[in-house]
């Protein structure tokens, strides 16, 4: 693209392990969807994927035919399990939009080799998120109330609600970010049509490829399509996270009313997106032999986002815990010393330990250089920034401003019945996903290959 | 003689491939394309691609989607169902940025998406080229250029020689 810096990577170590050409690239990777055996892995994930899933579906359907009730949801605490798995979801959907967007404008290339599967981390991410504001309505058959239409009701949303903004910022993120997967996985598509052997395969394959052929005229098109989708999804992708943080910052409740949220809740997003990168890396490319194309490289590149973004975050919670001191105001002090020392303070300290002190071990490179070991680093993360969520969440409602008016949370059978249940849902769309489609973008690994070079005497 | 589409030959690396294309245009053709499995600059260079409408069709999708999004809760809040706070403004502006945005990002990424599907013709389930039986290797590992028999300077005998000319593993006819 830019000859300068094609010209600086020349000499830096290579993104793929060394000896895959062209072809071997794209037999590696669509032998995983086109072959016939299925492997004993996929049966496992799935497996498990699709029990939760059922859970899910059990969940909903007391959910549905009980009431919210169902849910540890009481008066002060009216959010509870559901906004902090809707928060947590969708802050892991957000590393997938930063690998295939922010990367690809700063001319990240060994992002090539795990942006599809991060890509469809954040689609299934941003729908297992999606359903808990959904259940949350209590008729979530009337979700379309959400919206402003024409109705003979006579009532429209309040657009001066950050509620109402989620709903918009939310459904245009899982828009676009489908519509940004889709784009890059048309070349994909073409390449398992052309190579597919059954027939059915070969039609739906075609269908959804579009016809793709490869031609320079739509690779020019595609190039800068991919730019600007790229360029629109940078701002998008912050802008998510900053309007999620918005639902808390604009309430007046201690412990949420903070100027700092969006860029903390950002920095939060994609930290726990990075670790659940990891956390699906590390056993695919055990499972399927991929160590050629997401090499130790990508792990200690990904480890190295992961330890960034969570020294951003322990800078939040000092700051949030400073601030709360500095600002004299005895509400906020108080909010913060009941998190500390209160109902709560078992779950504070828990993700202190998760999200500040355990990752610190990835400043050796030892422990970067350890799949294995990065792979339970990264299920802490996991675990300490839903812990996190659940105590901004909660611990604010449970105590504000009158004592008269305090209640702590209780999560029922139903709450982790949800939770596990979207993760099985996550698991389930993901494994299916494996199944059909490249999870490693061919055509991008194939630009990656020293052959891919145009020699010197085409340079003109 | 029947018809052709054109003729078609196959390299098997991305550098001949720009080569050929480079002498081809040189040579005065000008209906040609190239296919390769990957997207590569160069080529582009070669068969002078770099200009292409998509840009503004996603600027004019960003402007109507904001507009449209301003527009949609201006309406709403001030004249559908204004509702009175406090005596508050009801054209609300800074609580209106927010929605404005996405609706821009919005809009401009499905023109971008839709935009690339009109300007590349897809989608186009069938394409004379599909009709070489190599050209299955054009999403794997092999780079093609074809010249179409529409070109003036097209010529049974003479491109086919022409392209052999240039190191092409094979050369075939494109049936239309």
């Amino acid at each position: 693209m830019q000859a300068g810096i094609e010209g600086k990577l020349k000499h830096a170590p290579p993104i793929i392990a060394p000896g895959y050409t062209f072809g071997t690239v794209t037999d590696q990777i669509a032998t995983v969807v086109l072959t016939r055996k299925t492997p004993l892995f996929w049966m496992a994930g799935f497996g498990v994927g699709f029990s939760l899933l059922l859970l899910f579906l059990w969940s909903v359907t007391v959910l549905l035919d009980k009431g919210v009730g169902v849910w540890g949801n009481r008066t002060p605490t009216m959010w509870g399990f559901d906004i902090t798995n809707f928060v947590w979801w969708i802050g892991i959907g957000h590393a997938g939009t930063l690998i295939s967007a922010i990367l690809l404008l700063l001319n990240q290339r060994w992002r090539n080799s795990i942006n599809r599967f991060a890509e469809a981390m954040t689609l299934f991410a941003v729908a297992c998120a999606g359903m808990f504001p959904l259940l949350h309505l209590g008729r979530p058959w009337l979700f379309y109330w959400l919206f402003p239409y024409p109705n003979t009701m006579n009532v429209q949303p309040n657009f001066r609600s950050p509620l109402v903004w989620d709903v918009f910022a939310v459904s245009t993120y899982a828009t676009v970010s489908l519509l940004f997967w889709y784009v890059g996985l048309m070349p994909d598509l073409a390449t398992l049509r052309d190579r597919t052997r059954n027939p059915l395969a070969r039609v739906i394959y075609g269908v959804m490829a579009m016809g793709w052929r490869g031609s320079a005229r739509h690779w020019s098109v595609y190039e800068t399509a991919t730019l600007l989708l790229a360029g629109l999804a940078t701002p998008l992708v912050l802008s998510v996270h900053t309007v999620v943080s918005f639902d808390f910052t604009i309430a007046i409740v201690p412990g949420w009313h903070s100027t700092f949220f969006p860029p903390y809740f950002v920095a939060g997003a994609i930290y726990s997106g990075f670790a659940m990168v990891l956390a699906l890396a590390i056993p695919l490319r055990k499972a399927y032999g991929l160590q050629g194309l997401i090499t130790d490289k990508h792990l200690d590149n990904c480890a190295k986002v992961m330890l960034a973004t969570g020294l951003i975050v322990a800078y939040a919670y000092i700051l949030e815990t400073f601030t709360a001191w500095y600002s004299g105001n005895v509400y906020e002090q108080a909010a913060f010393w009941h998190r500390m020392t209160g109902p709560y303070a078992s779950s504070y300290w828990l993700l202190v330990g998760c999200n500040i002190a355990a990752p610190q071990a990835l400043w050796f490179k030892r422990v970067r250089g350890n799949a294995a070991l990065l792979f339970c680093f990264s299920l802490v993360v996991l675990v300490g920034m839903w812990l996190e969520r659940y105590v901004i969440i909660v611990s604010s409602l449970a105590q504000d401003y009158l004592p008269s008016a305090w209640g702590n949370f209780h999560a029922t059978r139903w709450d982790w019945g949800t939770y596990l249940g979207t993760i099985g849902m996550f698991l389930f769309l993901f494994f299916v996903f494996i199944r059909l489609l490249p999870m490693i973008s061919i055509f991008e690994v194939r630009t990656l290959l020293p052959q891919a070079k145009v020699g010197e005497e085409a340079q003109g | 003689m029947r018809s052709i589409y054109g003729v078609m030959a196959e390299f098997d690396n991305p550098t001949a491939l720009v080569n050929a294309a480079r002498a081809a245009r040189e040579k005065g053709y000008r209906k040609l394309d190239a296919y390769s499995p990957f997207p590569i600059e160069e080529l582009s260079d070669a068969l002078h691609l770099h200009k292409n409408r998509l840009p503004l069709i996603v600027l004019a999708g960003g402007i109507v989607g904001g507009l449209a999004g301003y527009l949609m809760q201006y309406y709403v809040t001030v004249w559908d169902f204004p509702i009175n706070i406090g005596g508050r403004p009801l054209h609300s502006w800074p609580a209106y940025i927010v929605i404005t945005f996405e609706m821009t990002i919005l809009l401009a990424a499905i023109s971008a998406v839709l935009g690339l599907l009109a300007l590349c013709g897809l989608p186009m389930l069938y394409h004379p080229a599909f009709n070489v039986p190599r050209f299955a290797l054009a999403s794997r590992n092999r780079f093609f250029l074809a010249i179409e028999a529409a070109d003036p300077l097209f010529d049974a005998r003479a491109t086919p020689e022409f392209l052999e000319t240039l190191g092409a593993k094979e050369v075939s006819e494109v049936a239309e």
